[in-house]
């Protein structure tokens, strides 16, 4: 499958694409025992209160279906949504910019941001400005950014990457933030404690003076109503209402799948985000803005950076209704061991896996399809419906596809399934080949069972024993019977 | 009522006892199961490696071999999962809607062991005696694809002498997942050493589950432990009477 003239997200900017591959960077992380720890008791926590969250709501089936259902509207009729929400932005002051990627979205707003003359800028906790490397291209040009949610905040002093959407910094335990603010925050309290009220208050001060100073804001979106033009960032802490109201320019940059066709269906949306994220039934903070409020100036970038591209995979657009409540990441056992920085991209965990690869083309990452047991724990709790699972399949489809079209020579999982295909394609064949098993009882005799094997099977066995093959097939014992 | 047995590649060429036991307890609740040796392999390992075209001839082989059956069971949640949720979407991306109407029809009368019992045959006491104390997995395709519930334990509780004890954290996924087994060792048997353990607070001497390739995934680990717990069937357990131990 192409697709011709659809721009994937580009290389070299943005953060969608890992060093490694998935196993290499999931098997450094497995031996990082801090992390495993810190991963297992957040993931499991947030488990038990996200389920007991989504039970009390009797129709949460029909909002689920709901939600899918708005999404799936939206992406049917993306065209017309997205003009209809620059018409109402423009009618109420705000300018809206289109970026084809990262590339032009990062100019856009360095743009605007110089032409303010301001050197600093706050930033509201946002996914797609991780995703576009937005803070290194505004520290290019000379402009600070400052990350205002604390768990983001975190990540930024410590140099660091996020790990989870929803909690930035769950990798991260109060020794190793205390040691991140003494190191970087200014103006700190030396004698700071590791006891998460100081940590909040530490800041809390240093963002306080940020926000009063501060003379623009850059925030993503959780929702934009086309009908309306009104954007919407749901948050937790309230740093990210400081920054959409102090500041004299704010700038949204936001994906252009982040649309609801009215009012009305934020209903469905503002209960089926907090459950599924924070598992709480209701987030502390709900801003609404509509075009520029007086005497602000508003811009609003909508960004494509590989969503067409996602969009015209029939088996791949479902992605697309994500609302980042990272439901999928929690449940995930895989997600759990390995962290979120093995899958490479700020889009981990399931949907990471899916997201991410149609976002960059999956010859860029090609692991990632693979980085699941299709156990299916991320479809049962996503509160859009994504089949991720059935996903996932497709992509690897997919990145066997391109990998086949990429080499001469088909690569030797290519061929051991071509003849495993052509032997089972026949009944007589298979019979022969099943027989064939019994030769493995040779290195079976010892133990009467199998503890080593040749490569690439070897990485069965360096955990896991394979019982002895038997005398008899069952279609042998079965026909003299 | 024609039944047929889909034995699974698996259980043919690795683990016959499975299929030999699944045999054995439909012959003994009055079932004349049939074995078409025509049947070779549902095509789950292709499709979810990457390889969907190269299912669509097995996916035609299972049309042609079971059509002609009221019931096909299996003793694999994993493989009738494939069976009903990918078989007629193949035919269909293949272009051919002949076949995919059929296998999806034929995705509707096959069954998993538990609900072929208890869904198809109306029973949960089977007459089985098994005297060990038993923890359950709750394999992740019988769990959330086929959605079988509690029908294994309740098939279980009603095993004479068996003593049932509950898994903590049964729901998670002990590591398998086909190739991701091999694509990504580490992180299965991180996942492994945590079911392992699981199964360990149980002091349970048998583990069992719906599906062959998560009790060797499982089994596999124990036995390189050295554990001391057995990894059985559901099939095995339900086909053991007072007159007919285990083999």
């Amino acid at each position: 499958m192409t697709f011709l003239g659809m721009p994937t997200a580009p290389k070299g900017v943005g953060h969608l694409r890992g060093e490694s591959s998935f196993p290499t960077a999931a098997e450094a992380a497995l031996g990082d025992q801090q992390l495993r720890r810190n991963l297992a008791h957040a993931t499991s926590t947030i488990r038990t209160k996200r389920a007991a969250a989504v039970a009390e709501v009797e129709d949460w089936a029909q909002l689920r279906a709901a939600g899918a259902a708005i999404k799936d509207e939206v992406l049917a009729h993306l065209d017309t949504y997205l003009l209809e929400l620059e018409e109402k932005v423009t009618a109420h002051g705000g300018t809206v910019h289109w970026a084809r990627d990262a590339n032009e979205a990062n100019a856009i707003v360095t743009e605007l941001v110089r032409s303010t003359g301001s050197s600093e800028v706050i930033k509201v906790k946002s996914m797609v400005t991780q995703e576009i490397g937005l803070n290194e291209a505004l520290a290019d040009a000379g402009i600070t950014p400052i990350e205002t949610d604390l768990a983001e905040l975190i990540v930024q002093l410590g140099h660091d990457v996020p790990s989870h959407i929803l909690v930035p910094a769950i990798h991260r335990n109060r020794a190793e933030i205390r040691e991140i603010f003494l190191r970087e925050m200014s103006g700190v309290d030396p004698n700071l404690s590791d006891d998460p009220a100081a940590l909040a208050q530490a800041a809390r001060s240093y963002l306080r003076r940020k926000f009063l100073s501060a003379q623009v804001a850059v925030s993503g979106a959780n929702f934009a109503v086309a009908e309306t033009g009104t954007l919407c960032v749901v948050e937790s802490e309230g740093n990210g209402r400081m920054c959409l109201t102090l500041p004299r320019t704010l700038i949204t940059v936001m994906g252009i799948e982040k649309l609801v066709p009215k009012w009305q269906d934020l209903e469905v949306f503002l209960q089926l985000l907090p459950r599924s994220s924070t598992a709480e039934r209701m987030n502390p903070y709900t801003s609404f803005w509509t075009g520029a409020v007086e005497g602000q100036d508003f811009h609003l970038v909508l960004l494509d950076n590989g969503r067409t591209a996602t969009l015209a995979d029939p088996n791949g657009r479902a992605a697309l209704r994500c609302i980042r409540c990272s439901a999928c990441l929690n449940v995930c056992p895989v997600y759990e061991r390995a962290g979120g920085h093995a899958y490479g991209s700020i889009y981990p965990g399931p949907i990471g896996a899916v997201l991410s690869p149609q976002l960059t083309g999956v010859a860029d990452n090609p692991s990632l399809p693979f980085a699941s047991t299709l156990c299916g724990a991320c479809f049962d709790a996503c509160p859009v419906a994504i089949d991720i699972p059935m996903m996932l399949v497709h992509l690897r489809s997919r990145v066997v596809d391109d990998k086949a079209g990429s080499q001469r020579l088909p690569s030797p999982e290519a061929a051991t399934m071509k003849l495993a295909a052509w032997t089972m394609r026949d009944p007589r064949r298979w019979t022969r080949a099943l027989r064939m098993m019994r030769s493995g009882r040779i290195i079976g005799r010892r133990h009467d069972r199998i503890r080593r094997l040749p490569y690439p099977l070897s990485r069965w066995a360096t955990t896991r024993d394979l019982p002895r093959p038997p005398k008899e097939t069952f279609r042998d014992w079965w026909s003299h019977q | 009522m024609r039944v047929a047995l889909f034995i699974t590649c698996l259980a043919d060429g690795l683990v016959p006892e499975v299929a030999k036991a699944t045999v054995r307890l439909l012959q003994r609740l009055g079932i004349d199961v049939e074995v078409p040796l025509a049947q070779t392999c549902c095509g789950q390992m292709h499709v979810n490696t990457g390889y969907p075209r190269s299912a669509v001839p097995l996916v035609a082989n299972y049309v042609e071999t079971f059509a002609g059956y009221d019931a096909i069971v299996a003793p694999s949640g994993s493989c009738v999962g494939a069976i009903r949720h990918q078989h007629a979407t193949l035919a269909r991306q293949a272009g051919d809607l002949e076949l995919a109407s059929a296998a999806a029809a034929l995705g509707g009368r096959t069954f998993e062991l538990s609900e072929f019992l208890v869904d198809e045959l109306g029973v949960t006491d089977v007459g089985a005696y098994y005297p060990h104390r038993v923890t359950y997995h709750p394999t992740c395709h019988s769990l959330r694809l086929l959605r079988v519930g509690d029908r294994p334990t309740q098939l279980l509780r009603a095993v004479e002498g068996l003593e049932l004890v509950e898994l903590p954290d049964a729901d998670q996924c002990c590591g398998f997942g086909g190739t991701f087994a091999l694509k990504n060792a580490a992180v299965s048997s991180a996942m492994l050493t945590d079911k392992t353990a699981a199964i360990a607070t149980t002091a349970a001497q048998v583990c069992t589950a719906g599906d062959s390739s998560c009790l060797l995934h499982i089994g596999g680990g124990l036995s390189r432990q050295g554990a001391g717990v057995r990894t059985v069937h559901l099939a095995e357990i339900l086909a053991t009477t007072r007159m007919e131990p285990l083999p």
